[in-house]
């Protein structure tokens, strides 16, 4: 008997994806887009993103809400779980944190977004939604305070790039000169009222991220609009292939990869978004501990140095030819025009120039650890 | 992209063309549009000795690394060096100025056991029509 395949899960753009000839693939148990052929391809549409401006399809993110009826219910509930300071948010901003286990590893990464005095959203992976939601409802219990997995209410439409405002500026009635990086607001986008603008985003360049609702006409609707008046700016349709090699040139973590759940925050260099004088969250007793016991492993950058291609999973050697880490994940960077990967070594690696060899297949090649982010857009 | 005449294809998507006891190797058009932009190419050196169906080399996307089998036995004479630096030849001439190696063979005769041009056209039409269905 051939057991039947668990099906995978779809955004509710799956359909015009496919029309699009688009190549899919199983993300997270979601049948996503890894690039457009019939528009370029990744390369092509990592390049609109730096340069001009692409549109991402990230309706398989996750958002759970936290809200309470008492003041303070909700921000006690958040700062228990999320590591950053979420006192710091005001109405209307956002900000990069992570939820931990007690040992001070990740369960995920997060944008808390601060919605209301007593309202918050989490945007959490896709391939964490279930598990996420349902260490946030359990930990949240002892506080005045609701839990919701909203995740299925929306598309979430990604615009990003040097052009995104003046694509999200032609969709949009609201005044998107007053958002600034990490803020949002609200709006009426496309005729639909009440949207959520946040200027978020997983590439290294400006952009928006957009949550409309989630059926399949008015997500088609919308996705037509974004490309009607991102037409002039060369827009393009992007798949997770360009967004794995955006968010690796502007070294942004990647759970699975940088974070899980045996890594902890000083490994994986998230320092400045634990606020330890906050007080108590979950995670910060182990985490106290572990920077009295010593960082054994921290994630640097890496360039190749021999001709070669580092990626995921290949182990790193010391030049005495001793195994002392791994690539988290690597590939050609495509607007960089170099082969990057971000690995875990020994502290005593870390310097800046430091030499190190990555086993590709049957050779050990020669990489050395640069500053990070590798890209930075440029300041306007 | 039609698929030469004259070729002999495997069903890891390899060509071969065979001049006397030479063989020139390439990767076809299906794989190429498979792989997207090609960015590296890692090949044998001169004086290596292939088995049929035994890799080669490799040929690398953004996202993947492709091994390359060799369709035919013999030993590796000449390597197509100008993918080095033009990696991207192989989408865009994977049948001609993207050959990979040449080999001399052990057995020229032995190539004549692989697809010809329209076996090989039926199986990526069918390849094709499996990842729609």
């Amino acid at each position: 008997m051939t057991l039947p395949e668990t099906e995978l899960r779809k955004t509710a753009l799956n359909s015009l994806h496919r029309r699009m000839g688009a190549k899919m693939v199983d993300f997270g148990g979601w049948d996503m887009p890894v690039e457009y052929p019939a528009t370029g391809g990744l390369i092509a549409e990592h390049m609109a993103v730096r340069t001009g401006v692409g549109v991402f399809d990230v309706s398989h993110m996750g958002d759970i809400t936290i809200d309470s009826s008492e003041p303070g219910g909700a921000l006690a509930a958040v700062q228990h779980i999320s590591m950053n300071d979420a006192s710091k948010l005001a109405v209307g901003q956002a900000h990069y944190s992570a939820l931990l286990y007690p040992q001070g590893t990740f369960v995920d990464d997060v944008i808390v977004h601060r919605m209301g005095d007593e309202n918050y959203l989490l945007v959490i992976n896709a391939g964490t939604r279930e598990k996420d939601f349902h260490w946030v409802r359990d930990n949240v219990k002892g506080f005045k305070c609701v839990a919701k997995d909203v995740g299925d209410n929306y598309t979430q439409l990604a615009i990003q790039g040097p052009r995104a405002a003046e694509v999200m500026g032609k969709l949009t009635d609201a005044n998107l000169s007053v958002v600034k990086n990490y803020w949002f607001t609200h709006g009426t986008v496309c005729g639909l009222r009440n949207i959520l603008i946040a200027r978020t985003g997983y590439t290294g360049e400006d952009g928006f991220e957009i949550y409309v609702p989630h059926d399949p006409a008015i997500s088609e609707m919308v996705w037509g609009r974004v490309f009607e008046a991102g037409k002039e700016f060369g827009i393009l349709p992007c798949g997770l292939g360009a967004r794995n090699t955006l968010r690796l040139e502007s070294k942004m973590a990647l759970y699975g990869h940088e974070i899980s759940d045996t890594i902890n925050v000083w490994e994986a260099c998230l320092d400045r978004y634990a606020k330890m004088e906050k007080g108590d969250f979950v995670g910060s007793a182990a985490l106290v501990k572990a920077k009295e016991a010593g960082i054994k492993r921290v994630l640097v950058g890496l360039e190749m140095v021999d001709r070669g291609i580092a990626r995921d999973g290949y182990r790193v050697f010391n030049e005495k030819d001793h195994a002392i880490g791994v690539v988290t994940s690597g590939s050609p960077a495509p607007f960089l025009k170099k082969n990057i990967a971000l690995a875990y070594v020994p502290p005593e690696h870390s310097a800046i120039g430091s030499i190190v060899l990555i086993e590709v297949r049957t050779q050990k090649l020669k990489a050395h650890v640069v500053p990070t982010p590798f890209y930075k857009r440029p300041k306007k | 992209m039609a698929y030469p005449a004259n070729f002999r294809y495997t069903k890891e998507h390899e060509w071969i063309d065979v001049q006397g006891d030479t063989g020139t190797i390439g990767i076809t058009d299906y794989a190429q549009h498979e792989l997207g932009d090609v960015v590296f190419v890692e090949l044998p050196k001169i004086g290596t000795k292939l088995t049929a169906g035994k890799p080669l080399g490799t040929v690398e996307s953004v996202k993947a690394v492709s091994e390359i089998y060799s369709p035919a036995t013999g030993e590796v004479t000449a390597i197509n060096d100008t993918l080095a630096d033009s990696p991207e030849k192989i989408n865009t001439d994977p049948h001609a100025a993207a050959w990979l190696v040449k080999v001399k063979l052990a057995n020229p005769a032995d190539v004549s056991s692989l697809m010809d041009a329209a076996a090989y056209q039926s199986y990526v039409d069918a390849k094709d029509k499996e990842a729609h269905a």
